[in-house]
Order: C-alpha cells, then sequence, then structure tokens
C-alpha cells in the first residue's frame, strides 16, 4: 500500500480543482489552484436535486444511513476466531461523532450465535437464595419502573490484539470492541426485591437463554447499586444482536457480564466460577498467576480523527483532533493529547456532557504545520487515574495478559497526512 | 405478599448504597417459579458441587462420546484442532512467550467443566448430553490431561475429590492496590521524556483487513472521491457476466448468508482445503466421501459404498437431522429446523464450482 497515498493525493487534487473553491482556506498547493478555477457547476448550474422531487414520505418505513455512508459499518478479523458464531466485531468508531453508538453498526460478542427470541416466548426466571422464586413475563418487565442510563459497554479484550506491539490498522480495530448506548429499563435491584434476597445471598448469577448461556457471577453489592435490565436501547428495542428482548446493562464493568438474552438471574452464596469467569475473562500475569474478577473497565482513551482509517487530506491549516474517553469508575474530567509522543501535553475540550461510565467526547483544534506528528491521548477520570503507557501496563502484566488492555494509543501522523498504528520508545 | 426479615435486610442494604434511589416496595409482579421450572433452567453446578445432578462415568466412555461429539474441534486427544479450545496439555506452560491454557493447566475448578460442557456442549447441539456422559466426557479431559488413570469413573460422590493443577492460581483482582496508586499520581505537562523514535508499525506485520484498495479497511473515502466511485458503479455492472442457467440467484444468496453456520467447518471456493468438515466445493449430485484426502467418520464411508449420493433429498435430510439422518457422523452440528434454509444452503452449495 506504500504507493496508494500518492495515488490518492493526485486524485485528490484533481477533484479539488473540480470541485472548486471548498479547499481554499487550507492554504495548500491544491486550495491554491481551486481558488484560481473556473466557477463550481454545482453552484453556477440548477442541479436536479435543487428542481425535481427527493423521496416521498414512507419510502423507507424504517430508514438505514444514505448509500454515501456505506464504509460505516461494524467489520471483524476473520483471523481472530474459529467460528463466526463465535466472534467479534468493531464499531466504526474512526467514523462516528458524538458519544451515543447507534445499534446498527454497534460492536457484536455472540458466543453461539445472535438468537431469535420473541416476547411472547420470552421468560426471567429469579431463583436461589431468594423468598420466592419468580418468573416474569416481558409484560410484568414493563409494569416495574422505569429507569434511563447511558453506559458504555466495552470487551475486556479490547485491545488484545495490541499488547505485544502495535498490530492492527485503525482504532475501529485496535479500541472498536466498544459502544455506548441509552438505555431503558428497570432497576435489577427492583427485580430481586420482588424475589426477597435472604441474607445468605451474596451473588448473583446472571444468563442468557443462547445455547452459551454466558453466565456470570456478579457480587450482590453490585447488582443492587446501578445494574439494570434493559428493554430499550437508544430510544428503540433492543436489536437482536444486543440481546432482544432483554439484556443486562452493568455500567463500567466489562462487556462480558452484559448478559444477552437474559433469562435467569439466580443468587448464590458463592460465585458460580463458570467457563466465563475461569478460563475466559481472568488476566494471565508475567509471572503465571491470573487476576480473577476483573470487573472494572479502566481509564481509557483514543483519537479516532486522524487515525489509519482516518488519514488528512486538507493539508495544512485548521485540523479537528477528535476522540473518545471513558472510565469505569467514574466521569472523565480531562483529556490531553500529546503531538511528540508523549513530551509535551495539552488538554483538549470535553465536548458536551462527561457521564459517569459513559463515552465522553473531547476535541482539540489545532493549526497543523504539516510536519510528522506522534499522537496520542490520555484520559483522566474523577478518581485521578491516569490513563498509562502500554510500557507501563506491561512492567506490571507482562504480555500475556489478553484482557484490560487500556494503554495509551501512539498514531504516527506524516507530512502527507497518512497515519499509522506504532508503538515508540 | 408478606416481606421477610431478610427482604428487609436487602432492602436496607440497597437504601445504603443508593443514595436518593428509593427502595421498592414488592409490586406483586411475575408467578411463582414452579419447582420443575426451576429444575429446567437453573443447571448450574458451583465450586462446591452445589447443583450437581447424580450419576457417574468412567474415562472408557468417555473416550467414546468425547470422540462423537467434541473430537471435531477439541481433537481426539483434546488437543484442540486449529484455533479449537485444547483441554488438554500445556502444564507448566504459564509463564512461557506461549501459554497453553487448558484445563489441565489453567481451569481452576472442575465444577467449571461439568457445568459448561453439561450446558453449553457440544458447539452447536448444547443441552443434549446426559447427565452420564456429562460426568464421562469429564473423566476423559481429567484423563487426557494425565490427571487420573484409564480406570478412573467420575460420579457426584468423587467429584469434589479432584483438584486441578492450577486451584491455588488465581488471586482477586488487586489493580487497586498494584496499579492505581502508581497510576493516580499527577500527569507530567511538558518535558516529560526524549524525543519520541518510532519502534514498532502496525503495517509491517500486515494483518488489519484491508479495502479493495490496499487501505485499511473501513478508511473514510476522501469526499470528492466518493462522487467518482460512485460514477464509475454502472461501469461494473456492464461487465457482469450474463447469468447462466442455474440456482434462483436470490435464493443462492440467501445460502451463502445461512452457510455462516457451516463455515467454521466446512471451506468452499478456489483452493478451499478441508477443515474440520471437508471442503464442500462441486458436492451437489457427487457420490458421498468422495473428498480425497479427508478422514469420514466410518458410518459415512460405509453409506459411500452402499451408494450414497448427495443429492437435494438425501442433502436435505442431513441438514435436517445429521445424526439422525446418519448415526455415528463426525459432524456435531445439531441440523436445520427450517426447510428454506437448508433449501437455500443447497442451492448455494449447487452454485460453488469444482
Amino acid at each position: 500500500m506504500t504507493d496508494t497515498p500518492t495515488t490518492t493525493r493526485r486524485g485528490f487534487i484533481r477533484a479539488g480543482i473540480a470541485a472548486g473553491g471548498a479547499l481554499a482556506a487550507a492554504g495548500t498547493a491544491a486550495g491554491t489552484a481551486a481558488r484560481a478555477g473556473t466557477p463550481d457547476p454545482l453552484i453556477t448550474e440548477v442541479q436536479d436535486w435543487a428542481s425535481g422531487f427527493g423521496d416521498p414520505v414512507d419510502a423507507t418505513p424504517y430508514g438505514m444511513p444514505i448509500e454515501f455512508e456505506s464504509h460505516v459499518v461494524r467489520r471483524n478479523v476473520e483471523w481472530l476466531t474459529e467460528s463466526p458464531v463465535s466472534s467479534i466485531n468493531f464499531t466504526p468508531i474512526h467514523a462516528l461523532e458524538g458519544t451515543i453508538t447507534p445499534q446498527g453498526c454497534a460492536f457484536e460478542r455472540h458466543h453461539s450465535g445472535a438468537i431469535e427470541l420473541a416476547k411472547p416466548d420470552y421468560r426471567l426466571m429469579v431463583n436461589g437464595l431468594v423468598d420466592r422464586p419468580l418468573v416474569f413475563t416481558f409484560e410484568d418487565l414493563l409494569r416495574f419502573p422505569r429507569h434511563i442510563t447511558t453506559a458504555f459497554c466495552e470487551c475486556a479484550a479490547n485491545g488484545g490484539m495490541e499488547w505485544g506491539g502495535a498490530q492492527l490498522e485503525g482504532c475501529q480495530f485496535t479500541q472498536g470492541m466498544i459502544h455506548n448506548m441509552e438505555y431503558t429499563g428497570v432497576r435489577l435491584r427492583d427485580i430481586l426485591a420482588e424475589a426477597g434476597v435472604q441474607a445468605a445471598g451474596k451473588w448473583v448469577y446472571a444468563e442468557g437463554a443462547d445455547a452459551s448461556s454466558n453466565g456470570r457471577s456478579i457480587p450482590l453489592e453490585k447488582a443492587l447499586d446501578d445494574v439494570m435490565v434493559a428493554l430499550f436501547a437508544n430510544g428503540e428495542a433492543l436489536r437482536k444482536e444486543h440481546g432482544y428482548p432483554v439484556r443486562l446493562v452493568v455500567p463500567g464493568w466489562e462487556g462480558n457480564m452484559w448478559v444477552k438474552w437474559l433469562r435467569r438471574v439466580a443468587v448464590y452464596d458463592q460465585a458460580v466460577e463458570s467457563r466465563e469467569e475461569t478460563s475466559k475473562y481472568t488476566d494471565l500475569m508475567a509471572d503465571g498467576t491470573a487476576r480473577k474478577w476483573t470487573w472494572v473497565m479502566d481509564a481509557k482513551s483514543v483519537i479516532t480523527s486522524p487515525s489509519p482509517q482516518v488519514p488528512i487530506r486538507h493539508g495544512r491549516g485548521p485540523l479537528v483532533i477528535s476522540g473518545l474517553a471513558w472510565s469505569g469508575l467514574g466521569r472523565i474530567v480531562r483529556v490531553d493529547v500529546s503531538r511528540d509522543g508523549g513530551a509535551s501535553w495539552e488538554s483538549a475540550r470535553i465536548s458536551g456532557e462527561a457521564l459517569p461510565k459513559a463515552l465522553t467526547r473531547f476535541h482539540l483544534d489545532i493549526d497543523w504545520d504539516g510536519s510528522e506528528m506522534l499522537l496520542q491521548s490520555r484520559a483522566i477520570d474523577e478518581t485521578g487515574y491516569v490513563q498509562p503507557n502500554k510500557d507501563a501496563l506491561r512492567a506490571i502484566r507482562g504480555v500475556n495478559n489478553v484482557y484490560h488492555n487500556n494503554a495509551i494509543q501512539t498514531w504516527w501522523v506524516k507530512p502527507d497526512g497518512e497515519v499509522e498504528n506504532v508503538e515508540i520508545a | 405478599m408478606s416481606r421477610s426479615p431478610e427482604t428487609l435486610l436487602a432492602g436496607a442494604l440497597a437504601l445504603m448504597i443508593s443514595a436518593g434511589g428509593g427502595v421498592a416496595e414488592p409490586l406483586g409482579l411475575g408467578r411463582a417459579a414452579l419447582p420443575e421450572e426451576i429444575a429446567a433452567w437453573d443447571v448450574a453446578v458451583l465450586p462446591d458441587g452445589t447443583g450437581l445432578r447424580p450419576g457417574s462415568g468412567d474415562v472408557a466412555t468417555g473416550e467414546e462420546v468425547f470422540a462423537e461429539q467434541c473430537a471435531a474441534c477439541h481433537g481426539e486427544f483434546a488437543e484442540g484442532i486449529d484455533s479449537w479450545p485444547a483441554l488438554a496439555g500445556g502444564i507448566d506452560s504459564l509463564t512461557d512467550p506461549r501459554p497453553v491454557k487448558t484445563v489441565g493447566s489453567y481451569w481452576p475448578h472442575l465444577s467449571t467443566v461439568w457445568d459448561y460442557v453439561h450446558r453449553s456442549m457440544p458447539f452447536g447441539g448444547a443441552q443434549t448430553l446426559s447427565v452420564d456422559d456429562t460426568y464421562a466426557i469429564t473423566a476423559y479431559i481429567l484423563y487426557s490431561n494425565g490427571l487420573v488413570e484409564d480406570d478412573f469413573v467420575l460420579s457426584d460422590a468423587n467429584f469434589l475429590e479432584v483438584v486441578l493443577p492450577n486451584h491455588a492460581g488465581f488471586v482477586v483482582d488487586d489493580r487497586e492496590a498494584t496499579e492505581y496508586p502508581l497510576f493516580r499520581a499527577e500527569p507530567c505537562m511538558s518535558d516529560c521524556r526524549w524525543p519520541a523514535t518510532v519502534t514498532k508499525r502496525a503495517v509491517d506485520l500486515n494483518v488489519t483487513p484491508e479495502d479493495p484498495d490496499g487501505r485499511p479497511a473501513g478508511t473514510i473515502p476522501a469526499i470528492t472521491l466518493a462522487a467518482a466511485g460512485g460514477a464509475a458503479a454502472p461501469e461494473a455492472a456492464a461487465a457482469e457476466p450474463a447469468a447462466p442457467a442455474g440456482p434462483d440467484p436470490a435464493l443462492v444468496a440467501a445460502g451463502e448468508a445461512a452457510f455462516k453456520k457451516c463455515a467454521a467447518c466446512h471451506k468452499v471456493g478456489e483452493g478451499a482445503k478441508d477443515g474440520t468438515g471437508p471442503a464442500l466445493n462441486a458436492m451437489v449430485g457427487a457420490p458421498a466421501g468422495a473428498v480425497e484426502g479427508f478422514r469420514y467418520s466410518k458410518p459415512l464411508l460405509e453409506a459411500a459404498a452402499a451408494g450414497l449420493v448427495w443429492d437435494e433429498a438425501s442433502l436435505d435430510a442431513f441438514l435436517e437431522n445429521p445424526k439422525g439422518f446418519m448415526k455415528g457422523t463426525k459432524m456435531a452440528f445439531a441440523g436445520l429446523k427450517k426447510p428454506e434454509e437448508r433449501a437455500a444452503i443447497i442451492a448455494y452449495l449447487q452454485s460453488l464450482g469444482p
């Protein structure tokens, strides 16, 4: 791909001339040429869309993004897994802005495929150390007090391919096992109160209706705190791939615990130590021991633009650096950006509201002089935790940890605007 | 519904940890879960043996069941085929550059094995193993790891006597003590380090999915080039050859999508190699067991010798219920219940050349 940038850039300049003055402000060779060009026919000539009709209402009873955005899709990395029904794909975070992830392009992780479970067939059982083992229908869940919460869901393995070194080109692949939605549903504690948790109950075990069941143990304290049994996401029903009709939302904690197609919540006096919390989702340390119950997702950030899938095409001048930050321990209070690989830092703007345990957008507006940059961002949360660099994490955990890689990402921005995923020393 | 003291206690706890959040009074929603229902759904087995069902299984039976139900992915000796999980071996490898995490080398509890095999295996046919077969498979996995002798019988009575080698290998998350104090220092803002140099580049590994132009998949198109791409589309359509007579293209497309369920084991297309299952090019109308070099099950070879041909009818019956159609097949897949899905997959297979 080394010769691609040249070709693309030439095409870009040609097109720039044809399209007229859109780039004039950039002050590049292309911009200058465009400024000296002929009037833009898109402006001087009446276009079809400015004269005839567009689509009538109802052309698409449920709309999809316009065809020009067809590159903004979930993508997978086929060599990662043996089977597409027990696999993962990645959110196109490089192409999204703001903080809410549309369901249709939010990453999927299934352990035995996304099942089709209709509301009439839905049952939720609550049993174990409770006074009254109960069964709820979907209709029953709609009659509980309803709450709203916005939360990020990040796979514990997000960035797991990058422990040993820079491996994948683009934040979709290096940080894209994450999404952020506004959920509406029922507090788990309200459902548990219905059944009556007994004094001996210390853990809640949640499992799904799919073949994998993906059961996870959650300490009762968390279950009674902010865990939600979600029925809606981003204002509509959960999509099939996100657990329709009911999923668990466990704010700030690893995505594997957000059990989809939730069918049973059981109260026990101990952790079940299921497959997903022993053989997987445990963090192997350099000395051969492993950490278990590593639920919290520590503070992390990434610059989504520019990034390898979003090269700078406008040349020097005003450049918007845009990124995401999040913390499983609370709110993001500050994000710093470095252009020189961490030698010096400046604080970015937090755009919009910084909600606890939710994606937070940051922007930094710079005047790029066209020189090389080693771009980094670091998140700081309300507990004072500062996102570490990869060497600091490796010094503690080694390189076979797999999970919970929240290290600072480095993008190498070259003078031609192309961007690479690199490690530095 | 009366509120027990325990309920009040739990409610009080909820109140303590959720400042401002109200404590719910029971609303009387839901209905009592019946014992039969709880028995059907609460199949979890806990480390102390809670939930374990009465029964037993020996290594020899386990070897047979494993060969039929598990070996297609996990290998005859539980060594794991391709990237499917290895269940045996890897002992003392946890500090190696490439650790092998198996039941013998990594898993802390035998209950996890029993629970997961019984609840979620075999892949594509979960909840079809009997209690005794689950004990037998678990016993065989222990044997494959060299942890028991070949005459070992595992049962609910001796289950808790088995302690896995890495039982003590886990520590509860200690980041709060080992990491947070380090990472809560005031961060440096200037002159923080020597000028950085690039030491590793992802492009050198070249493992990222790519767009047709060689850029990382999903690269944002240049805004001015996007229009040019749109104009080129009709050209590409015109270049398409006239469709040859064959299966309905819509059905083929549906079959290609449905084939994802098969693709883990069966490869198709140019240069497709045998995987866990044989490659499936040009197989519709061909005699059964005809892919050279693939190690078919004995029943399939016998059927092939008796003249079985994979025509639409036989494929349909096989795909609906693999084990019903051919007892002893290596295909662990549970089958496709929907006739239209089977028809689509058969159409897709018909569309594949040699």
